[in-house]
């Protein structure tokens, strides 16, 4: 099998800037008679998801559309926060859909594709026309316009944001065309739906089996494409920013299915997260990037310091990322900013009960910044210390108000008064089913847009570029280039779902289900869950070695034969039962866990978010291989959890590559 | 940190569908303060599935308060007994060692029940899909800044943007009537110009569809602000009401 298989990016030829342009002009159409005709699954309805689906049925396809969620609003993109990226240079600073492109390559350590990011550059401006017609309420500024922001790994302001619910608000957006969409008939949903297997005939991809969750029917469905808008695979270290329901399931039985796997330990770890506080927690709950505007990181300067953090002064003060990346400063691209801090933590520096988490202090600012400019603007002469505070405290409260709150919700503590805690944690999964340049994976008709693909973000994303990202594959790229394959199946007609590949697909679904309920073992799926994550997060997460890794991939195949052997899974198949969806995903991630560690064994270099502790600098920074690792590892699935490496090489014609550096 | 000091008795209302008649249960379960309240259920849940009994099912997803998925009516308060906080961020310290908890269901006939405490909100989504929208395609845009709003008016609009649909304020309200969340959507788009255009005909569409989903009538008690854990206003109640009888005078 693997002999057939040829990584064809499918990039177009020409001048990087010309690539798109051309490409959207010579990419056969398919007419609005035949449109009606072809029928479109859409997997998830997330920003992806929902861009895609609302847009294609706009054009006149027939759309699916599928989530586990109660309803299409719900999907994980609602969580996202800080904002969105988009080369407007609203704010005079310089920017360009150039720099946009280049800051990305460079964020993510120079391990994307330059077509693919341009391209991506390209179109955000558009994003953020589409929203605002839409009625998505941006912040804007006295005079009526749009208000910007900067983010990390970017020395301009080109982030556009709602609040701290920029990814709700551009959800709410999104999902508001869907159900227009919904209302006028041309998009069927399937709400509390999980695609749990596609079906593949002929090397096609032509529909999926999915259950419905309420009734546990096991229902087939035929699409003439299938895209996979899943979001990404964080909760396979158990603890994240994910929701709770975020999963691989559709991704992994794609993979299964023959679809490759794209770089799949490239994992982002999020600075500024609320720390673990006990053995029961859930979840973690992320502070939005944002936060580094005006928050400033530290630790104390002496170990064990335990006076309050308003009572240490500064000379006893260690404001790391400012000593170490002076150009940036706390405004360094997420992985940066996470190695610093476990860097510090692991040195005995840390904060707080548990010695492992930050200070993120926002009183400076609030002083120095925000409160000195309205005394200014109020004309208050010689404010003391208190009416400042004052002052910064109330544009803290317009700019972050609901983060402030959130963080009092979970800690108790308020961050107006006292420093934030933070600690990082995972967030998001720069890895995801590999696609060629029109976001189809190697199987014909099966797609992967958004989170779920691993095309655009390298070894690292930087902050607001996910929701950037997720909103360019549904409406800009994937409009065009799913015409590229569909105008080749005008003549296919609606197939029987009656059909053998069909029947096969549901019996192995029904196959897998009934195990799981079988097994009556002792221990519950949310116990292998954890021990599964805790092997992760110690051995893949933010540091990694040789010998951590092929630890790892022995404990993650001894936890899944216990898991197989012991799991107690209660009730039936034909009813609503939250415990037997977990349980399947649960074995989705047991086998991705094995894939991740085996792909950071691989990788001997460090880039971005993969940080292998053998391959750094004399500072400690990640040390990149491009003599051997300029590739993006693509793993071909093979019988029994075995896998074959094959590697697309990069090319970076526009870009000059370069150690990167944030000093 | 987590130390199980808090012991609770917990009475849980079980249904195993939408026909059967449901009774409340009690289980007894310790707890940790720092624990979010479905953190409590989780481990609720691990004890009944490691004897062998059935799990209360419930829902759940981001647990930091946005998808708007969790919902659970604690001591008889949508959200349990804290202002502006969804239960998933209520945590276990708004509590006292020794409590009984009573936990139920939204109660709404347009919210049938699926299973213990998990319901049916499509009905939302079909309110939305009637008209809770702008009609424009993908590449309809003009240039974002081209029409300027006032920050006022944004941040109005954005205020009455945060519902979440949880559906927290028909479950507060004795009528089951969902005006705060036709409101809120019917408030964000009518102030913004790229809605105004079809502000008539969205509201009548939006309110038809709600009485057709069976959701009560709204007199005025407030409820559904008080409870709402996003604290949109009453005024978007208002708003609707004004834009429902403009549109109505206009022939609509």
């Amino acid at each position: 099998m693997s002999k057939n298989i040829k990584l064809d990016s499918k990039i177009p030829a020409g001048e990087l800037s010309q690539k798109w342009t051309q490409y959207r002009s010579s990419v056969p159409l398919v007419n609005p008679a035949n449109k009606r005709n072809l029928e479109i699954i859409v997997v998830g309805t997330g920003l992806a998801g929902s861009s895609a689906a609302a847009t294609l049925a706009e054009m006149g396809y027939k759309v699916k559309a599928f989530c586990f969620q109660d309803t299409p609003r719900r999907a994980h993109s609602i969580a996202a926060q800080g904002g969105i990226n988009a080369a407007k240079n609203y704010q005079n600073d310089g920017d360009s859909v150039y720099r946009l492109f280049y800051d990305t390559i460079k964020g993510g350590d120079y391990r994307a594709r330059e077509a693919n990011v341009h391209r991506l550059a390209e179109v955000s401006t558009s994003i953020i026309d589409q929203c605002v017609a839409q009625g998505v309420p941006f912040a804007r500024e006295y005079g009526g316009t749009l208000s910007n922001r900067s983010f990390g790994g970017t020395q301009v302001q080109r982030t556009f944001y709602a609040a701290g619910q920029t990814g709700q608000q551009l959800l709410l957006g999104a999902y508001q065309a869907l159900e227009r969409q919904v209302g006028l008939g041309n998009v069927k949903m399937y709400s509390r739906h999980e695609m749990l297997d596609v079906v593949v005939i002929d090397g096609k991809a032509r529909g999926l089996i999915a259950r419905n969750l309420i009734t546990g029917e096991l229902e087939r469905h035929f699409g003439h494409a299938v895209l996979l808008c899943t979001g990404g695979y964080g909760n396979v270290f158990y603890l994240s920013t994910n929701a709770m329901g975020s999963n691989v399931t559709a991704g992994w039985k794609a993979h299964k299915a023959g679809a490759l796997f794209g770089n799949p330990c490239f994992t982002q770890i999020h600075p500024t997260c609320i720390p673990v506080s006990g053995h029961y927690q859930s979840k973690l709950t992320l502070m939005s990037e944002s936060l580094r505007n005006d928050g400033r990181i530290w630790v104390p300067k002496n170990k064990d310091d335990n006076r309050n953090p308003n009572d240490i002064p500064e000379e006893d003060r260690d404001y790391y990322l400012e000593r170490r990346y002076p150009a940036f400063g706390n405004l360094v691209p997420r992985d940066v900013a996470s190695r610093a801090a476990k860097e510090r933590c692991d040195a005995g520096y840390g904060v707080g009960v548990s010695k492992m988490a930050v200070y993120l202090d926002f009183r400076y600012n609030m002083i120095n910044k925000y409160g000195r400019v309205e005394a200014s603007r109020l004309n208050i002469e010689n404010p003391d210390e208190a009416t400042l505070l004052q002052l910064g405290k109330e544009v803290a409260k317009e700019k972050y108000g609901n983060l402030f709150n959130m963080y009092k919700q979970i800690t108790d503590e308020d961050p107006y008064e006292v420093p934030m805690r933070i600690y990082p944690a995972v967030h998001y999964t720069m890895g995801g089913l590999w696609v060629n340049y029109e976001l189809m994976t190697n199987i014909p008709g099966l797609y992967a847009l958004g989170e779920a693909n691993f095309s655009d973000h390298g070894a690292n994303r930087l902050g607001a570029s996910a929701l950037m990202q997720g909103l360019a594959d549904g409406y800009f790229v994937i409009p065009y280039t799913i015409g590229s394959y569909l105008s080749n199946e005008i003549r296919t007609k609606s197939m029987s779902t009656d059909s053998d590949e069909f029947v096969a697909a549901e019996k192995k679904v029904r196959e897998q289900l009934e195990c799981l309920l079988s097994i009556n073992g002792k221990q519950t799926v949310e116990s292998f869950h954890r021990r599964l994550g805790l092997i992760m997060w110690d051995k893949c997460g933010m540091s990694r070695s040789a010998e951590g890794l092929k630890q790892a991939i022995a404990e993650i195949r001894a936890l899944r034969a216990e898991f197989w052997k012991d799991v107690r899974v209660p009730g039936t198949m034909d009813s609503f039962n939250p415990e037997l969806e977990k349980a399947g995903r649960v074995a989705d991630f047991l086998e991705l866990g094995e894939l991740m560690c085996l792909d950071a064994l691989e990788r001997n270099e460090s880039c971005g978010g993969h940080f292998r502790e053998e391959y750094q600098t004399e500072e400690g920074e990640a040390k990149r291989d491009d003599e051997n690792y300029m590739f993006v590892s693509a793993w071909e699935c093979k019988e029994g959890n075995a896998w074959e490496l094959h590697k697309e090489p990069l090319e970076y014609e526009n870009i000059k590559i370069a150690q990167r550096s944030y000093k | 940190m987590s130390n199980s000091n808090m012991n609770l008795k917990l009475k849980v209302w079980r249904q195993q569908n939408a026909n059967d008649t449901g009774h409340f249960e009690d289980y007894r379960v310790q707890a940790s303060p720092d624990m979010s309240f479905l953190e409590m259920f989780d481990v609720l849940n691990e004890q009944l599935i490691t004897e062998g009994k059935d799990p209360v099912a419930f829902d759940h997803d981001c647990r930091e308060g946005i998808c708007g998925m969790c919902s659970m009516v604690i001591n008889g308060r949508p959200h349990g007994p804290k202002h502006g906080v969804t239960t998933c961020q209520l945590h276990m310290r708004s509590f006292s060692d020794g409590d009984t908890i009573v936990v139920e269901p939204w109660r709404s006939n347009a919210f049938p029940v699926i299973r213990d405490l998990s319901v049916n909100r499509s009905s939302f989504d079909r309110i939305i899909a009637a008209g809770g929208y702008v009609s424009v395609n993908t590449g309809n845009a003009v240039d974002a800044n081209a029409t300027l709003i006032p920050k006022e008016i944004a941040d109005e609009a954005f205020e009455a943007a945060t519902c979440i649909g949880c559906g927290a304020c028909v479950s507060a309200c004795k009528n089951a009537s969902a005006m705060l969340f036709v409101g809120a959507k019917v408030t964000q788009l009518a102030l913004l110009p790229q809605g105004r255009a079809e502000a008539s005909k969205r509201v009548v569409a939006m309110v038809n569809q709600m009485d057709a989903e069976g959701f009560g009538a709204c007199t005025n008690t407030g409820a559904c602000s008080a409870e709402c854990p996003k604290q949109i206003p009453l005024s978007v109640i208002a708003t609707l009401n004004r834009e429902y009888i403009k549109a109505k005078l206009k022939g609509y």
